[in-house]
Formats: C-alpha cells, structure tokens, sequence
C-alpha cells in the first residue's frame, strides 16, 4: 500500500545518517534538515509539486510570519517554541519507530482495548511499521466510485492540486487569510498535505466522509489543511480524526480548516480530538494551534461544528462562522476536557453580517486533576445584520479541588434588533452524586464517566452515531484517575 | 447464619460521635424498623452500612453473611447484595435512568457472574418489573431524579431494588415527602419484593410506613444506641407514647 511503502522507502533514506541535504532542490530525497527558511519551502512546494501561485502564496506567508508575534491573550503557559528545532518535511521516524505493539507504551495499548479498537488498527494508530495491506482500503475504493458518480471530490490536498487547482486557488486562504495569526501563517508557508472536499449543487453526500478512510490519511503531518466547499444546495458531514489516541512525535500541530458553504447548503464538521497529552507531570503532549473557520457564504447556509476534546497537552482552537447570507446558521457544540495538566483555552467566533442570522453555542469544559480549562468566544453582530440572534451556553465542570475553569465571553452588539442570550454555570461533580452511583454497584470511574458523559449529553448527541458511541467511553477513559 | 450481625458498633463524623454501640442480629427473610427521634442516629447507622465516606467506624464489627462487611469499598458491598434507599435520591443531570440502571444492573450481574445484558434486554426486563410492582415506567427514559417529584423518585429507588435484586435493602426513610396516595404505592412496591431470602431494614420517624410494611421486629434507636426492641406492637406504642421515655434515658 502506497503510504506504507513510502514510509518505508523515508526509513531507509533515513536509516543512512550520512546523508545530508544541501539546500538545492533534490527531487530524489524525502527529507530536509531541521529548521524554516525559504529554501526549505522551496523544496516543500517542489516535493508537492505545487503550481507557482502557491509557492508564491507559501513565501509571502513565511515573509510575514517571520514578522508576526505569538498570539498571547490565550490563558495557556508554555516556552517559547524554537521553530527552528523542527522539521517541516519529512520528520524522520527511524529513531523511535516501534516495530510491533509490543514496543508501544502499554498505557496506549490499554486505551485502544477499551475503545474495542481493532489490533491492525491499533498498529496504524501506534505508528508500527505495518506491511500489511490495511482492509479498510477496499472499503476506500468502493466508497470513492459511489462519490465520484455523484461528482463529488473527497481527496487529499495534494492530489486536489493536481486535479482542481483552480477551485484550490479561488477558495484556499479566503476564509482563513495568511496573515490571520501566526499558527496560521506559519500554516500556510509550509503546510504539507491535509483534505479537500468539494460537493456539487443540489447534491447531499450520502455518507459521512472521515479522514479515517481516505488513503495516505496516515501521513498528514503537523500542518494539515483541509479545504471543504459545499456548492448550493448541497449537504456534507465531515469527520476528522478518529477517537483512538494517535502515537505522534511532533510537538507542534498548526493545522488550519477553511469551510465554505453556500447558498442553502449545509456543512456539519465533527472532530474528536484525542493526541497524546503529556504525562500526568505535564511532560511531553502535542500543542494543538488549530484555525478553524467557516464561512457561510450564501443565503439559508447553514454551518454547524461539533468537537470533543480530550488530548493535547495545550488546546488553542476556535472553531468559528462568519454568517455572511441572510437567514445563515452557525452552531458550534464542544466538549472540552483537560485532566493532570492540559491546559484548553477553546471556544468560538460568530461574526453576524446578513440579516436574520443565527448562531448557537453550546459548550461543556470539564476541567480535573490540575488543568485549566477556558471558555472564549466572541458574538458579534455587524450593523447590517438585522435581526440577528444568538443562543449561549457555556457550562463547567470541575472534578477536584486543583483544577480551574474559566469563561470569557466577549458580545459586541452594534445592531439594536439583535438578541443575544447568554448563560453560564459552574459545578463540581457532587460525592453525593458519586456515592449514589457507587451505592448501585457502580465503580468510581464508571461512576465519573457516567456524571460527564450526561453533563456532556447536549453536546455529545449532536455527533454521528458511530463517533458518538466511542466519543462517549472516551470521555470516561481521558478522566480516569482523577477521583480516589 | 445470620445475614447481619452488628456488634457493639461505635462510629462519628468528624469529631461527634453518633452511634454508641449498636448490637443488631437479623436473619434472612427479617423486617426490622428501626424507629427513633431525631439526630438519633438512625441515617448514619444506614450511612456506615453502605459504607459512605466521612463516617468513621471507630469501634465494633459488621458481619454480613459472615463475612467483615466494614472491609468492603462501596461498589463492592452493593455488588454482593446490599442495597439503600436512599431519603434524598440523588440528580445526576443529563444521565437517563435507563442509563444508570443498565449500568448498575450489569455491575450487580458481572460481579454474580451473570452475563451483561444490552439495552433492549435491560427496557424488556425494567418494563417488566415495573408492571409487576406496579410502580410506572414513565421515570425511565428521564435523567434520573432530575426534577422527579417526591413520589416520583421513591418509586424509582423501589424499582432499582426490584431490578437490583438485594440480599439486605435498608430503606431509609422512604415515607419521608411522600402523600398518603403515593405512601401505599412505595410500600405495595417493597411488600412485593417481601422474600424468604431477602432481609430488610426499615429506617423511620413516623409509624405510618408500618401501617402497610408490617416489621417482623421493631427496634427503638436513641442516644446512638438501640434502647428497647420488640414486635410489631411496639411500633404503635411509640405512635402513641412518643420518643419522650428514651430521649431522657438517652441524656
């Protein structure tokens, strides 16, 4: 299979320590020093085999990123981060790489036998250097024909490049420009890959399209982009990543999702995030600076985001739509949760611009062990956008006495027919509530997993029922040992 | 065997002592109620046998099926048969009944070494207990206890010690909050669940619930400890005497 093959085929590039690369375009080789600079995405945009407008976009953003300071108003803590000790294409793997599940952390092993996760998938999501044909490429096949007779494009970036460059061209960056943060920025200099979805007017994707299945899902790397237009009239579900905790070595994940819908079409984008979160100690685990945002271009477009979040070791994420159509939809429904010491600040824009449009937010943070857990979310109602509501509800849990949760909301009404509700709790698991479940029979954990997963519900029921299922023991399992 | 034994039980929260020697024997197939004026200990007495946390058992042992009751974690306890209904059920917002019980039931089961049972099997079975009860179902698609009427959220307790199936149920002041109406539901529910193996301690300020659950024994706790046991009769004796002999014996 193709990315198991070029795995392999990096690995023994690698596994010769003498080579060194020598900042000249060296089509032969997968892989670059450590260290940005134009050079390296010169070679980036000549491995992806870019057309020239977008190496021209990659080096204006790398321009301007070199100007750009760290986003700060976050309520996280971390050392500075030395871009420069990084790889951006190509991280080598041969020094940690397992060989079988038997050389993979048995804490991770533990977890995918509770999630009921298949033992060959379990090798994929550990990172073990599989031979094997996966099934699920058949599964692929079939599924990509069905797509393709209703023209739909559901592929990676790269190949969309190859296949629509000028649909990439007219939307990519319009909805999360270059400049916009400096995650962002540094995004679109050296990003590698990521997934495009473009669905046809008047055409309602028949199945939820998953990262999970689409071939070469495996090696996206830190800077993804994914890129999803949905033309009028036309429906899609999307899912990203897959509830079983992913081995992943990089330390920074600047990923960026733009999603354009327009008029009378729909988007519903489900993500379930589970990297690994460090240590109980707090060492180690992924920063995940993730720019999401959608926009709803046309009128009666509607866009809807549904997240779970329970890895990382530091989530900066918000999720956002820019209603620009009348009569527009945005709703963003999370589940935050950070135990030991993740730190989550997350939430959501909703920019109101056309008229009678509606945003709904629903979020559940959940906060244990000693993490910190913000909410952040902005409402804002342009002067035109008559008529325009929004919904709130932003609601925290805490388990223990060490963890913090926190709520910012920011309203900016400039439009005096607009209505904008705003409800916020706090609450800590009660041990009335744990004795009760306990006097039933019910163990700690169990006991924990159920309080959360109901304080979730609101959230949770709003994924597709095959994520929700697994969604809801994963709640369970990412706050085990935080009672006792 | 008898299936409880209490011997000399002495426990506190925090610093005050509360029970002062309790000595209990109750066979399988008993009713004991355990009557008493307030602040007498009859809670924490239902408290240290469950085995809630914050209730220190600072003397004595419990002997359940002959086996040290006080050693067991909670989960444990109510795995191997002992049940409370509780006086103030509590809300779990969000978390359906249905939910909670399958998950309660299938603990019970895994740990007797029964097979769990999945959603449809556990509606059929909780359906049908509560027919046969006739308690109402309509509790059991709701969060459980979440915003129950008093009423409402005995009958569940009844029907999680029908599905549950306990060895020992202590039913602590399951009359309390509950109208006359709503009183002979709850005590026809417990006087169906009445079996030859199954014991139960009845916790209660008024006689009324005696009315319809007829004890084999009645026991009157006071000062911590238990100051006169007898029959049934003994129960409209207090309704007419009041707690007022044992309040002072008690000082």
């Amino acid at each position: 299979m193709t990315a198991t093959n070029e795995t392999a085929a990096q690995i023994s590039t690698l596994a010769d320590e003498k080579y060194k690369y020598g900042f000249v375009t060296d089509i032969e080789t997968d892989q670059a020093p450590k260290g940005l600079n134009e050079d390296i995405i010169r070679l980036i945009s000549t491995k992806k085999k870019d057309p020239p407008w977008l190496l021209e976009k990659r080096l204006k953003a790398y321009k301007h990123w070199l100007t750009m300071a760290e986003p700060e108003w976050a309520m996280v803590t971390f050392p500075p981060i030395d871009y420069q000790d990084s790889y951006y294409f190509s991280a080598p793997k041969t020094t940690d790489q397992p060989k079988s599940l038997d050389e993979v952390d048995p804490e991770l092993l533990r977890t995918y036998e509770k999630l009921g996760i298949p033992l060959q998938e379990q090798e994929i999501l550990a990172g073990v250097a599989v031979d094997a044909v996966f099934d699920s490429v058949s599964v692929a096949t079939t599924y990509k024909g069905k797509l393709e007779e209703l023209g739909i494009i559901f592929c990676s970036f790269s190949e969309a490049l190859q296949k629509c460059p000028e649909l990439i061209r007219e939307h990519m960056g319009s909805v999360v420009p270059y400049a916009d943060n400096k995650h962002a920025c540094l995004n679109a200099a050296v990003f590698t890959d990521g997934s495009f979805v473009y669905i046809p007017p008047g055409v309602r994707c028949p199945m939820e399209l998953s990262t999970y299945f689409r071939i070469n899902a495996a090696e996206t790397g830190q800077f993804e982009r994914t890129l999803i237009i949905a033309d009028k009239g036309s429906y899609v579900s999307y899912l990203e990543g897959c509830t079983a905790p992913m081995r992943d070595e990089h330390q920074l994940h600047a990923a960026v999702v733009e999603l354009i819908a327009l008029e009378d079409a729909e988007i519903k984008y489900s993500t379930v995030q589970n990297w690994y979160p460090g240590d109980a100690e707090g060492k180690g685990g992924i920063y995940n600076f993730v720019t999401k945002r959608g926009a709803c271009r046309g009128d009666r477009s509607k866009i809807s985001w549904t997240q779970v979040e329970t890895g990382s070791a530091i989530t900066w994420k918000y999720p956002s739509c820019i209603l620009q159509g009348d009569d527009s939809v945005g709703e963003f429904y999370s589940v935050a949760i950070t135990n030991n010491m993740q730190q989550a600040d997350t939430g959501t824009k909703m920019i109101h611009i056309g008229r009678n449009t509606s945003s709904r937010i629903i979020s559940k943070g959940i906060s244990a062990g000693r993490a910190n857990n913000t909410y952040r979310g902005l409402v804002r109602i342009l002067p035109t956008a008559e008529g325009a509501r929004n919904y709130t509800q932003c609601d925290s849990l805490l388990i223990g006495d060490r963890c913090g949760a926190h709520t910012v909301p920011y309203i900016e009404s400039r439009n005096p027919t607009a209505r904008v509700e705003h409800e916020a709790t706090t609450s800590k698991i009660s041990d009335d509530q744990l004795f009760y479940c306990r006097q039933r029979g019910i163990s700690d954990e169990e006991a924990v997993s159920l309080v959360v997963n109901g304080f979730c519900r609101e959230v949770l029921q709003h994924l597709p029922m095959e994520f929700a299922v697994e969604a809801q023991k994963l709640v369970g399992i990412s706050l085990e040992g935080s009672v006792g | 065997m008898p299936l409880l034994e209490i011997k000399d039980l002495h426990a506190r929260v925090e610093d005050k002592t509360i029970l002062e020697g309790i000595n209990l024997t109750i066979e399988a197939g008993e009713i004991h109620a355990i009557m008493g004026p307030n602040g007498s200990g009859k809670s924490t007495l239902s408290y240290v046998l469950s085995g809630r946390e914050g209730y220190e058992v600072t003397g004595g042992e419990v002997l359940y099926q002959g086996v040290d009751l006080l050693q067991m974690a909670p989960e444990i306890r109510a795995r191997e048969g002992v049940f409370l209904a509780f006086q103030y059920p509590v809300e779990i917002p969000g978390v359906a009944t249905t939910t909670f019980l399958k998950a309660a039931l299938n603990a019970v089961r895994k740990h007797r070494g029964e097979a769990e049972l999945d959603a449809m099997q556990f509606v059929k079975l909780a359906r049908a207990k509560a027919t046969s009860l006739n308690i109402g179902d309509d509790m059991l698609k709701r969060a459980i206890n979440t915003g129950f009427s008093g009423g409402e959220k005995k009958r569940a307790e009844v029907l999680q010690m029908a599905l549950l199936e306990p060895r020992l149920a202590i039913l602590d002041e399951t009359d309390s909050g509950l109208d006359i109406d709503a009183l002979k539901v709850v005590a026809g529910g417990v006087n169906a669940l009445r079996s030859a193996d199954r014991s139960m301690l009845i916790i209660t300020h008024y006689q009324r619930l005696l009315d319809f659950i007829i004890p084999d024994h009645v026991h009157v706790l006071a000062g911590g400890r238990i100051v006169k046991s007898g029959g049934k009769e003994l129960a409209l004796e207090l309704e007419e005497k009041g707690y007022g002999e044992f309040l002072g014996e008690a000082a």
